[in-house]
């Protein structure tokens, strides 16, 4: 060992012995490997070094590692994969990196690599299809799978459940997950609104609602205020009934294929309905949307590459696009009677980091009449949730949970707020668990805006 | 590959987990900042005491394996790439503020610590501690000691040797020593502390420091200047030197420069000017407010273009992110950046930046320069892409020049990145016959198994001196 100058620049025109090594050679785009100088400066920024102190699960050893495997400097092995899977994918290392590396790509392609040699075991390959295949892509399962959650919660059966003690066979994480989840739903924001919701005043801009998959199930009211908000704000909202799930749980999980063709869905049933902007409220999803350009810059169709592009430009967050297009409304905190309310924000990481909508949200905090916005220690660290992260490590996301708390009591605010319905399960797993001495209560920042626009009640407006 | 003696020893001395070999542990420890350089190290080990790393330096001096000590890895001289292998030692463990005397105006402070949170501690103490490298959020005290890191305020401050005053430090055998102390005046034999600090981990492994803290200046003002006029700028940090003023920072960035850190920052310079020089002044309110006026009429004196003087901190931290992200802006030009940092005498930077620009022309390379014009040391930056063969041997040969030059104009071939693999082949250069002869003479009487981050200082073969052809 100890060969000075081991480090290879070109792409190797190699062949591995070891076929997942093979399928990374092949995967991992090598010019990112190769722009990453390893100068060190994404280590602060990423929680998983923070908690640990260890270079492998730092973002730089985490690209010296995709690299090490792509040249034949080591293998694939158990450890490289876990490694993988401990990145929280939260995309912290990316705003902060000198040389622009995608990090967010390169772990993506990871992970697909491994996807593809996946040894997983029978009830886990079934779920894995069941999920990613049948349920999430299909629109009409997942109302199914809403109106039977729906149908557990209300029925009592939750009640049994939780009772008799069949909650306690499933691990303790999953257990506390279950604790947490708003009640489902199968009437989304379409049947409740409609497909098209005029704007207040005259219109700004057209613009079409992404409602998201397990957002118009499990947080359908937030997708309604979102509508309702926007038109506040003067915008004239649609909302594309053809649009499916974002991919972004696909993308992550390594099943590349699956997410490119929600994507080429999406982006036909946004493209018919012609609008100015594409609003998210969920962190996560947007995230993935405003990579549509990148994730399908290699489909065989040149007008697909095309709309995609147009596609991924106009995708905004809602908190943006209302503070830099629209008339931002008036809005006031209702408990303020005579100390002003506190309220803070923990920041969706993909919505900071990739979307680049960190001031946004803070700013409509400010302005609301009666309240006062707290900036929380630590609020753009990624709380744990990053998409199904807690439950699949569940160690790291405890621990990062843990620390997201103290900082959230240190605020002493009434209200945690997030913009991401994954960030928002998590911290109300976190209040539930970690209990802080007075009221506290996590909301959507649409949810919290929305309650606190100051009208007039016949103002309010209506649902069909 | 170590034998499992060895291993089996480290890990008693440990415990199991701080402690590893496998693949994934010796790839990441692998490299640094330094660019087109890796090599893998036998084993990965993370210490949390004095006495452990005596413990395990006891093993490895009876076993003759070599050792790197590790920060954070940062550097960019190639410091902490195990050439000969053996093991990396990382003091991330060790990264505790010991004690802050308000009496004495001290910290003692464990090697790991990261220097921004040590001066975020001490600043929120109402203290100071200046040296302050544009990697600060990364590196540690411990890479700053052994490097001698310099930083924005090295030309009124100095740099992190002006401010180590006693060490402890593990010697290759296993003891350990104290240099130093708490003390302002110390003539008690050779300077040890000083001979240690920028020592590079070839003499010692540091496991405690005793650093100077100074009360922090009353009042600070931050100004720019831009000018059309490269030469009117290197002229004018002449002046403000001659006519006696030293400003805190005295900083330069030449048109490639100011593009790539607009771009990256969004902090709208504007893009026309060759040349922007950062200023800086701090102390007592009234001498700070006088400073400023002399040195904005030096400026118009040298035709400078703009000259904006920030009216609070916010605007002054922005002036600031402007220069403190220039390295990192030009990274995003090519897929390689090497950065280098020849330094000359200040009364010189005119005719190095001059000098720069002529080399670079004559190999065709890119080349952008910024630095610390204040105190001489420039950072020329080559963007590059090191799968161009061909295109990296005019690099190579560019910088062999500038290094020549830099030493003509009676300056030196790093200024505050170290020798470490990099400049080795060039210290000769410098220091001369002799004077390598000296270093090795101590290098002996510290470690003479040559166990402390071997491969590192001195080359095999010294760089034949090219002869300049001036057009
Ligand atoms: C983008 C960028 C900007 C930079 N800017 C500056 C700058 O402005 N000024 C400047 O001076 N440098 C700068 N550097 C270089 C580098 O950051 C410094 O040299 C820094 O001090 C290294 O700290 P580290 O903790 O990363 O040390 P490492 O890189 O880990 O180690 C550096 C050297 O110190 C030795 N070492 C580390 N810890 C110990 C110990 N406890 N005992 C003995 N030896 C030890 C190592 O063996 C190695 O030789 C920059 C680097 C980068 C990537
Ligand atoms: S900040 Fe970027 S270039 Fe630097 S080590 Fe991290 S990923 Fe690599
Ligand atoms: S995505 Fe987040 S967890 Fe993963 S390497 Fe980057 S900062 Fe770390």
């Amino acid at each position: 060992m100890g060969e000075a100058n081991a480090n290879i620049l070109k792409k190797p025109n190699i062949q591995h012995t070891n076929p997942l090594a093979q399928t990374l050679l092949n995967k991992l785009d090598y010019d990112q490997l190769t722009n990453c100088m390893r100068c060190g400066f994404c280590l602060p920024a990423c929680p998983t070094f923070r908690e640990t102190g260890m270079e492998p699960e730092s973002p730089r050893g985490r690209i010296a590692l995709m690299k090490a495997v792509a040249d034949g400097l080591m293998d694939p092995d158990q450890a490289f994969q876990d490694q993988m899977n401990h990145c929280l994918g939260c995309r912290a290392c990316e705003p902060v990196c000198p040389a622009d590396v995608k990090y967010g790509q390169l772990i993506e392609q990871a992970r697909d690599a491994i996807e593809d040699h996946a040894q997983h075991s029978a009830p886990v390959k079934g779920l894995r299809k069941l999920m990613f295949k049948g349920v999430f892509p299909r629109r009409g399962s997942l109302k199914l799978l809403g109106g039977s959650l729906a149908f557990y919660q209300k029925s009592g059966l939750r009640k049994l459940a939780r009772g008799t003690g069949i909650m306690r066979l499933f691990p303790e994480h999953l257990r506390e997950m279950e604790s947490i989840l708003p009640d489902a739903t199968s009437r989304g924001v379409i049947e409740r609104l409609g497909t098209f919701y005029p704007a207040k005043g005259k219109p700004i801009a057209r613009v079409a609602l992404f409602r998201g998959c397990i957002m118009d199930v499990m947080f359908a009211d937030t997708n309604v205020h979102t509508v309702q908000l926007l038109s506040e704000a003067g915008f004239e909202v649609v909302i594309p009934e053809a649009q499916v799930c974002c991919g972004a749980l696909h993308a992550h999980s390594g099943e590349m294929e699956e997410a490119r063709s929600l994507a080429r869905l999406n982006v036909g049933a946004f493209k018919e309905a012609g609008v100015d902007y594409i609003a998210s409220n969920a962190g996560g999803c947007g995230a993935l949307l405003s990579e549509y350009d990148h994730l399908l810059h290699g489909d065989a169709d040149e007008g697909m590459r095309e709309d995609a592009k147009w596609f991924a430009h106009r995708v905004i967050d809602v908190s943006r696009l209302i503070v830099e297009h629209g008339r931002v409304p008036r809005f006031a905190e209702k408990h303020a009677a005579d100390a002003e309310t506190a309220v803070t924000y923990q920041d969706s990481c993909h919505l900071r980091n990739v979307m680049k909508s960190g001031s946004a949200p803070r700013e409509l905090l400010r302005g609301i009449e009666g309240a006062s916005f707290v900036e929380m220690k630590e609020a753009d660290r990624c709380c744990g949730s990053a998409g199904i992260y807690n439950v699949t490590q569940p160690e790291m996301a405890g621990q990062l949970l843990e620390h997201k708390m103290e900082h959230a009591a240190d605020t002493q605010a009434r209200y945690l707020l997030t913009s991401n319905p994954g960030c928002l399960l998590q911290m109300k797993l976190g209040i539930e668990k970690h209990k802080p001495p007075f009221r506290m209560e996590a909301m959507h920042i649409v949810d919290y805006l929305y309650e606190r626009l100051a009208l007039s009640p016949e103002n309010k407006p209506q649902e069909k | 590959m170590l034998n499992p003696e060895i291993k089996a020893k480290l890990r008693a001395i440990v415990g199991e987990k701080h402690f590893r070999d496998d693949p994934e542990a010796l790839v990441a420890h692998s490299y640094d900042g330094t660019p087109m350089l890796q090599s893998l190290p036998d084993g990965v080990i993370y210490p949390s005491s004095a006495q452990e790393v005596s413990d395990i330096m006891k093993v490895l001096f009876e076993y003759k394996v070599p050792l790197v000590s590790r920060g954070s890895g940062s550097n960019l001289c190639g410091g902490t790439v195990p050439v000969e292998g053996g093991i990396v030692m990382v003091m991330h463990r060790m990264n505790r503020i010991l004690e802050v005397d308000r009496d004495n105006l001290t910290a003692t402070v464990q090697p790991g610590l990261i220097t921004a949170e040590f001066i975020a501690h001490i600043e929120g103490m109402g203290l100071f501690y200046p040296p302050d490298p544009s990697s600060m959020r990364i590196s540690t005290i411990g890479g700053n000691i052994a490097e001698c890191s310099g930083g924005l305020r090295g030309l009124k401050y100095g740099t992190t040797k002006d401010y180590v005053i006693g060490l402890e430090a593990v010697l290759a055998d296993g003891r350990i020593i104290r240099t130093g102390g708490k003390l302002m005046k110390d003539v008690a034999g050779y300077d040890l502390t000083k001979l240690l600090v920028g020592s590079e981990g070839t003499l010692a492994v540091i496991t405690e420091a005793t650093l100077k803290l100074i009360p922090p200046p009353k009042a600070k003002k931050t100004m720019l200047a831009m000018y059309r006029d490269l030469y009117g700028a290197a002229r004018t940090v002449s002046r403000i030197i001659e006519s006696k003023i030293i400003p805190a920072t005295l900083e330069f960035m030449d048109n490639p420069t100011i593009r790539v850190v607009d771009d990256f920052a969004k902090l709208g310079l504007p893009l026309d000017m060759e040349a922007i020089l950062l200023i800086e002044q701090d102390g007592e309110p009234e001498s700070v407010e006088r400073d400023v006026e002399r040195i904005r009429e030096i400026c118009e004196l040298e035709s400078a273009d703009r000259i904006e003087v920030a009216e609070s901190r916010e605007e002054a931290e922005k002036l600031l992110t402007a220069r403190r992200s220039a390295f990192t802006a030009l990274a995003r030009l090519r897929p390689t950046t090497i950065l280098e940092d020849a330094t000359v005498p200040r009364s010189r930077i005119a005719d190095m930046v001059l000098r720069i620009n002529e080399i670079a022309k004559k190999y065709n390379v890119t080349i952008a320069t910024f630095g610390h014009a204040g105190d001489g040391n420039l950072h020329p930056t080559a963007t590059t892409d090191a799968r161009d063969t061909e295109e990296i041997h005019r690099v190579e040969a560019a910088f062999a020049e500038i290094f020549e030059a830099s030493i003509e104009l009676g300056g030196t071939i790093t200024g505050e990145h170290g020798v470490g693999v990099v400049k080795a082949p060039y210290l000769e250069w410098k220091v001369g016959e002799p004077g390598i002869e000296i270093m090795r003479g101590i290098k002996a009487a510290f470690d003479p198994h040559n166990l402390l981050n071997p491969g590192k200082v001195f080359a095999k073969e010294s760089k034949k001196r090219v002869v300049l052809q001036h057009g």
